[in-house]
């Protein structure tokens, strides 16, 4: 059995995102935009009868029966994989509703990533960083702009790879973000101010690194029976996978360090979705880094591995380039909601509900995850 | 630790242990499965080629070349701030496992894939024996 066309995403919902806003709590938050996702469905809360907290965050499954009185909740999980999670969890809902286990699975998230507690700090708290926890902080790779970084630098040596590439992808992503109206960075951002932004871990510049921000988002996971008599149109999961690279947990010792978890998940999920890269007409692709953007492009098969410098130039990834991304403005721009921005925004794409950054006629997209070391998410869908 | 100390310190278990011990004396141990010889790192108890967890350590010879290297230049802990800039590297060491360590005796201009390092080792205050690395002697 396939999760081809099993489940839908009938509703979407976000908060206003920025830095300091003092509009809520974590737990309020994504509480805010969870109802905000189930109204945009046409569901009531007592509908809600699946729930895939993020693991790291705010809020557990009971808060949500507490919150919405759900009188049933038949089905909880959590899918702990970092930035990864939010997409890996359009599998496990749609395995789940599916299978007949539950009808209607919501994913929530709410940060305060910019008020509270910072994102970047607290990495090393998680069980995934354990071990470099013990070998590698003490000297000195505290964050993941440093644990990433090396990764890059290989990219950089082996294909000649250029930062003004990687700030190709910034610049666009930040017009993306003042398109779409409800972004933290509302500046717009040029190559040259890419350049003279200050180094944080080389070869990252601040630029090169996504935003902590304060918001929530949530979306509703159908299965694709009960999302016809639903108010939005359906936007249909065609494929959805999960992967982790080889040493998962410390990028040190995996045997190619450039390889992450996307390498095994993306062609899973095409074969799932009988679709190619290729006809793909919008990508939201994580982007906690500039440079993580670039390879996973390149290992979905966009373009060849050494090929993601050349192929992000000249605003290919701009709204009317060759390959639209991140139209929402991303982490690095919009909101550092862990993708579930970047889920919102591909169902919004593919309704038609895209407003200024619209790409038109898109019907057929994609978005990933990335998380804990190099975790890859993706779900295919199109409006069906 | 004393008060001095501010950065970051290692939490061995029983498990992890014997690296650290190694590391206070001037080694830089791998594990070795004792049934089908692989070397893994870092210390972990499950050898992933045959699943034995029985296990020996050996020394590193110290040889290795650079894979990457970052310049860290914003202090993400304040433990490391009097010392940023600092570059870290990954290190393939000849045994075949990598190995972290921040470089010492050499500016990033001159760094490069391939470039032959040696391991050695650097205690500050009352913090613990930590691996660095420098330029390889000619040979």
């Amino acid at each position: 059995m396939s999760l081809f066309e099993r489940a839908a995403i009938t509703g979407i919902g976000e908060t206003a995102h920025g830095r300091g806003l003092q509009q809520g709590s974590a737990l309020s938050l994504q509480m805010q935009a969870s109802l905000a996702a189930i109204a945009d469905a046409g569901l009531s809360p007592r509908d809600i009868d699946g729930v895939i907290p993020v693991a790291t965050g705010a809020a557990v499954a009971e808060d949500f029966i507490t919150n919405f009185g759900i009188p049933d909740l038949r089905f909880s999980a959590t899918t702990p994989m970092g930035g990864a999670s939010c997409v890996a969890a359009i599998q496990a809902a749609a395995a789940a509703v599916a299978t007949g286990i539950c009808r209607h699975v919501l994913l929530p998230i709410g940060r305060t990533g910019y008020s509270g507690t910072r994102i970047g700090a607290r990495v090393h708290e998680m069980p995934q960083f354990r071990t470099i926890g013990e070998f590698e902080l003490p000297l000195g790779n505290v964050a993941p702009a440093q644990i990433y970084a090396p990764m890059a630098r290989r990219h950089m040596e082996l294909y000649g790879t250029t930062s003004r590439q990687l700030a190709e992808i910034a610049v666009t992503t930040r017009r993306h973000a003042i398109l779409n109206g409800n972004a933290a960075m509302t500046k717009p951002l040029s190559i040259e101010d890419h350049q003279n932004s200050r180094m944080i871990a080389d070869p990252f510049r601040l630029f090169d690194c996504s935003l902590e921000s304060d918001g929530g988002a949530a979306v509703v996971v159908s299965s694709a029976e009960a999302a016809r008599d639903l108010r939005q149109p359906r936007v249909l999961v065609m494929g959805a996978a999960e992967g982790h690279p080889d040493s998962p947990s410390v990028i040190t010792q995996r045997p190619d360090i450039l390889r992450i978890g996307l390498a095994k998940a993306a062609p899973r999920a095409f074969a799932m979705a009988g679709v190619k890269p290729a006809d793909i007409q919008v990508a939201e692709i994580y982007d906690c880094f500039t440079y993580v953007v670039l390879r996973q492009l390149e290992e979905i098969g966009f373009c060849q591995q050494g090929e993601g410098g050349a192929f992000v130039e000249g605003g290919a990834l701009g709204i009317g380039g060759r390959l639209p991304v991140n139209t929402h403005g991303g982490l690095l721009s919009q909101a550092h909601l862990a993708g579930m921005n970047h889920i919102v925004e591909l169902v919004r794409q593919l309704r038609g509900q895209g407003g200024a950054a619209q790409v038109e006629g898109a019907t057929l997209g994609l978005v990933t995850g990335y998380g804990d070391m190099g975790d890859g998410s993706i779900a295919i869908m199109r409006r069906g | 630790m004393s008060e001095t100390f501010t950065k970051p310190i290692p939490h061995p278990t029983p498990d992890t242990q014997p690296f650290w011990d190694g590391l206070a004396r001037g080694e830089y141990l791998i594990q070795r499965c004792k049934e089908c010889g692989k070397l893994r790192h870092y210390p972990r108890p499950v050898c992933d080629g045959c699943w034995s967890m029985a296990h020996e350590w050996v020394p590193a010879s110290g040889r290795g070349t650079v894979h990457s290297w970052t310049v860290c230049h914003h202090p993400f802990h304040m433990g490391f701030k009097a010392q940023s800039p600092y570059i870290l590297l990954t290190v393939d060491l000849a045994e075949g496992v990598r190995a972290q360590g921040q470089l010492r005796g050499l500016a990033a201009e001159a760094l490069r894939l391939g470039l032959p390092v040696a391991l050695g080792y650097e205690r500050e205050g009352e913090g613990p024996v930590l691996p660095i690395f420098r330029p390889a002697e000619e040979t």
